[in-house]
């Protein structure tokens, strides 16, 4: 994913960059991602994951996908048992510590079917970074010395040219395309992020190519009301859907907390026989529903009220 | 276990142990599970001053009780914080120097302090068991002073780790420096038998206190390394019905002291 930087701004000059309307459907949002590609997968664990864009490429049938997030959680599960990915890069992969850890992840990476590539979570920043800012690596003082950095050959430890101090350099992330899901952005692209930010700001402006997913599609009159808190700017965006609950049964900071009822169940479902079981919420979840409204029908009203009443109550005193 | 009138868990006995490790007005960065409700049963006892970060971007969390967090990556980590910034930005601040005491569990330690939370047997690559990684932990044993809390079983506390994830002093003695992590360095070892630190040079686990009613015997039982034992052996005094109290409020539900 480290690409030359005549590459780089090639691809970028190559984008339509104009002030244009992008709105689009998960379906054709889908249609720009091709197989093989590396992606850039925005939010952290349980929070602002763009599921229903893993939803629509997963029922894309979508192959081989180079997948890359701060830390994972049932999202590379799901991408992993649907064939969508082999491989993910990331600094931590379970679904949450009150429910163990994955037997999904443990399967296929211990079967070899997967490979999950462990970075520590500064290394996946700093690569974004780096790939945010056109350089081709960012020095680091993490790492050194563990056998984290034993298994990463696509790094170097050098004496600072300044002090002598060891530092690690980390390489660039570019990735093809970044999935980022926002509280809301404008037609244009440019989106507003309440809360934690994690990465995203360093993968939009990294990623050659960036696909929003929001909760809401405001005005561009409403976003230069408050452009303190527009966080990716349009230019870097190539596509907006507007996708209501489009983290669920992850959660959305301020709007709804994960559907803890749902991913409970998702883990029971799966401790029997995890590869049974989550193929069985694939085929209930992601095949079966015909439109992302009938998939929220499944995750049902109650649940996805409560968790909105508790995503609210961040703003309570 | 039963101690007095008060009767507790090993989770719990980790968690109020740990808390008192911490001091009023210190910045903890600490991760998920026991080390974020010890942080936090520290600043309803004895440090109201105390700010805790975590890596998914929050500077100074109050987490409220009975919401306890699957991770330290959502919204409820961000409960009466000062600021929320970028994971990258948060974990920078250690490199940076702004952090006293990073604060973690682990699977699986050695006698010199180094945590494996990535795989059991085989390396990485084809792992017999493939655990969920390192997270920010790497980082935070790399750049800053640590307390780790971890239950006390023969099969954690290993002569040698299978695999490095997060660094304590390595090979022991400079080799830690010598590796080029010139900060930080492992602090103490919080087990459900008792608290440990470091030989200063040769930098390997010493038992520095048993909790009431453990023995030295039943340490190295519980350990694959001789146990060095510090001159100045003490007794841990008891989790207080109060101690108790407020981590049973903090967590009414056991979620991370079952």
């Amino acid at each position: 994913m480290t690409i030359a930087y005549s590459e780089l701004l090639g691809r970028t000059r190559e984008r339509d960059r104009s002030l244009r309307e992008k709105v689009t459907s998960l379906e054709a949002a889908a249609a720009l991602v091709a197989d093989g590609a590396s992606v850039g997968i925005g939010g952290s664990t349980l929070s602002r994951t763009p599921l229903a864009m893993i939803w629509a490429l997963i029922r894309a049938g979508r192959r081989d996908l180079h997948c890359v997030r701060s830390i994972s959680s049932s999202e590379g599960e799901l991408l992993f048992a649907a064939g969508a990915s082999r491989h993910l890069l990331t600094s931590w992969f379970s679904l949450g510590i009150v429910w163990g850890v994955s037997r999904i992840m443990r399967a296929y990476v211990e079967s070899g079917r997967a490979r999950f590539e462990e970075w520590s979570h500064l290394a996946i920043g700093m690569r974004f970074r780096a790939g945010a800012m056109g350089v081709p690596f960012l020095p680091m003082r993490s790492m050194l010395g563990s056998d984290v950095i034993a298994q990463l050959p696509d790094t170097r430890v050098i004496d600072c040219p300044f002090t002598g101090d060891k530092l690690v350099l980390v390489p660039a992330l570019n990735p093809d395309v970044a999935l980022i899901h926002v509280q809301r952005c404008d037609a244009f692209g440019n989106a507003q992020i309440d809360g934690l930010p994690f990465m995203d700001l360093d993968l939009a402006l990294a990623a050659n190519r960036v696909i929003l997913t929001t909760e809401r599609i405001v005005s561009n009159d409403q976003i230069r009301r408050w452009p303190d808190h527009t966080k990716i700017p349009f230019f870097a965006v190539d596509a907006v859907v507007e996708v209501p609950f489009g983290a669920a049964p992850h959660e959305c900071y301020g709007l709804y907390e994960p559907l803890f009822r749902h991913l409970d169940g998702y883990a029971a479902q799966l401790k029997p026989d995890a590869e049974a079981g989550i193929r069985d919420y694939l085929e209930r979840y992601f095949y079966g529903p015909k439109s992302w409204a009938e998939y929220l029908e499944l995750l049902g009203l109650e649940d996805l009220l409560d968790a909105a009443r508790r995503g609210a109550s961040i703003y309570d005193d | 276990m039963t101690s007095g009138a008060a009767a507790y868990s090993a989770s719990e006995l980790l968690a109020v142990m740990s808390a008192r490790l911490l001091r009023d007005g210190q910045t903890v960065f600490a991760g998920v599970g026991i080390p974020l409700l010890a942080a936090t049963l520290a600043q309803r006892l004895h440090g109201p001053g105390l700010t805790i970060l975590f890596e998914g971007g929050t500077i100074g969390a109050f987490v409220e009780p009975g919401k306890l967090p699957p991770s330290t990556n959502e919204q409820r980590c961000t409960r009466r914080a000062n600021m929320v910034l970028g994971s990258t930005d948060v974990l920078l601040l250690l490199q940076r120097g702004y952090v006293d005491v990073g604060f973690m569990g682990g699977a699986q330690i050695d006698q010199y302090g180094n945590l494996n939370s990535s795989s059991i047997g085989g390396g990485n690559g084809r792992p017999a068991t493939r655990l969920p990684g390192t997270g920010g932990g790497n980082d935070i044993a790399s750049l800053t002073q640590m307390i780790v809390a971890m239950k006390h079983e023969k099969r954690r506390f290993v002569e040698r780790v299978d695999f490095v994830t997060s660094p304590g002093f390595l090979k022991g003695g400079d080799s830690r420096r010598e590796a080029g992590l010139v900060a930080g360095g492992m602090y103490r070892v919080v087990t459900d038998l008792g608290l440990f630190g470091f030989e200063e040079s040769s930098k390997r686990m010493t038992l520095l206190a048993l909790h009431p009613g453990a023995t030295v015997a039943q340490v190295q039982e519980n350990t694959s390394f001789a146990v060095a034992v510090a001159a100045d052996l003490s007794v841990t005094e008891p989790p207080t019905e109060n101690e108790l109290a407020v981590l049973r409020h903090l967590d009414p539900d056991r979620l991370y002291t079952a």
